[in-house]
């Protein structure tokens, strides 16, 4: 994406995951840094997209199942005495 | 190797039964959930958890560690699904990036910018305001909605979100596993983490 200097709110939010993932270029870094400086729409987006990543993490997946769990087992202990 | 990862390698090439009971809760339930990405049955994807293990087993005596035992258990754990999801013939394109994911707008409602007419163009007309408290963020509820905005999304940004996200591997291991390059990768994170986004905001309004 060819980008002026001054990037649009708009054009913004299409970026964050680029710019948390250290994939932007060097320019768009800083095209990215100076728009926040101004901008609390943009701030309190980049700050929700963090917290929605932190969220993520949190999730608790289920624990397997005891049934599997006492299959692995067994299959562990054929392999181990094998 | 981590020292971590040494102690828990010798512990199950001795056949150290309450080391590998450790091992399984700790990496099981992010198999189990990988697994189900791939194979179209609880019970397939149960199968394919406990043919990778087979594999680890089987392959922990040449472990060498130029990896985590978390990498290395998570790509057995994708090898072993794909090959099971190519003989089941359901083998998901996750590389799609448009169809069958369908069609998707932007990260954020058009409607929320100025428009043309306006002074600012392209500029906030609502903008997203701050969160409130943490502990609303942090509430089972709130981790409801996260789940429920995960499990709706189209099966390529669910894969890749899951395990970025969620499971927190690495984005090259992530683009191995999903057969997808980078670029496609961060396109499929940022769909899917703009929509997980997008339904906390309506939760925090």
């Amino acid at each position: 994406m060819r980008l002026d200097r001054e990037l649009t709110c708009a054009q913004l939010v299409e970026l964050v995951t680029d710019y948390l993932e250290d994939a932007l270029s060097p320019e768009d870094v800083e095209r990215v840094e100076e728009h926040l400086v101004f901008c609390d729409g943009c701030t309190n987006y980049l700050e929700q997209m963090r917290a929605t990543v932190a969220a993520s993490g949190r999730l608790r997946t289920e624990d397997v199942p005891p049934e599997l769990q006492e299959r692995l087992l067994t299959a562990f202990r054929d392999w181990s005495r094998a | 190797m981590q020292p971590e990862d040494r102690r828990v390698v010798e512990a199950l090439r001795a056949g150290d039964e309450a080391a590998f009971m450790k091992l399984m809760r700790e990496y099981g339930p992010m198999m189990l959930r990988v697994a189900l990405m791939y194979v179209s049955t609880r019970a397939v994807a149960e199968e394919v958890v406990q043919d990778a293990w087979i594999g680890v087993f089987n392959g922990i005596g040449r472990f060498e560690a130029r990896s985590s035992l978390k990498t290395w258990i998570f790509r057995i754990l994708t090898n072993t699904a794909k090959t099971r999801a190519q003989r089941e013939g359901r083998s998901i394109p996750f590389s799609s990036i448009t169809s069958p994911d369908g069609e998707d707008g932007g990260a954020v409602d058009p409607e929320r910018f100025l428009g043309s007419g306006e002074r600012f163009p392209g500029h906030w007309g609502t903008p997203p305001r701050r969160w409130g408290p943490d502990e609303r963020l942090l509430s089972a509820e709130a981790q409801g909605v996260v789940d429920a905005a995960i499990a709706k999304l189209p099966p390529a940004q669910q894969a890749v979100i899951t395990m970025r996200d969620v499971e927190d591997l690495d984005p090259e291991d992530v683009c191995n596993a999903l057969d997808i390059t980078e670029t496609n990768q961060r396109v499929l994170l940022h769909r899917a983490r703009s929509k997980v986004r997008q339904a906390l905001e309506e939760y925090m309004r």
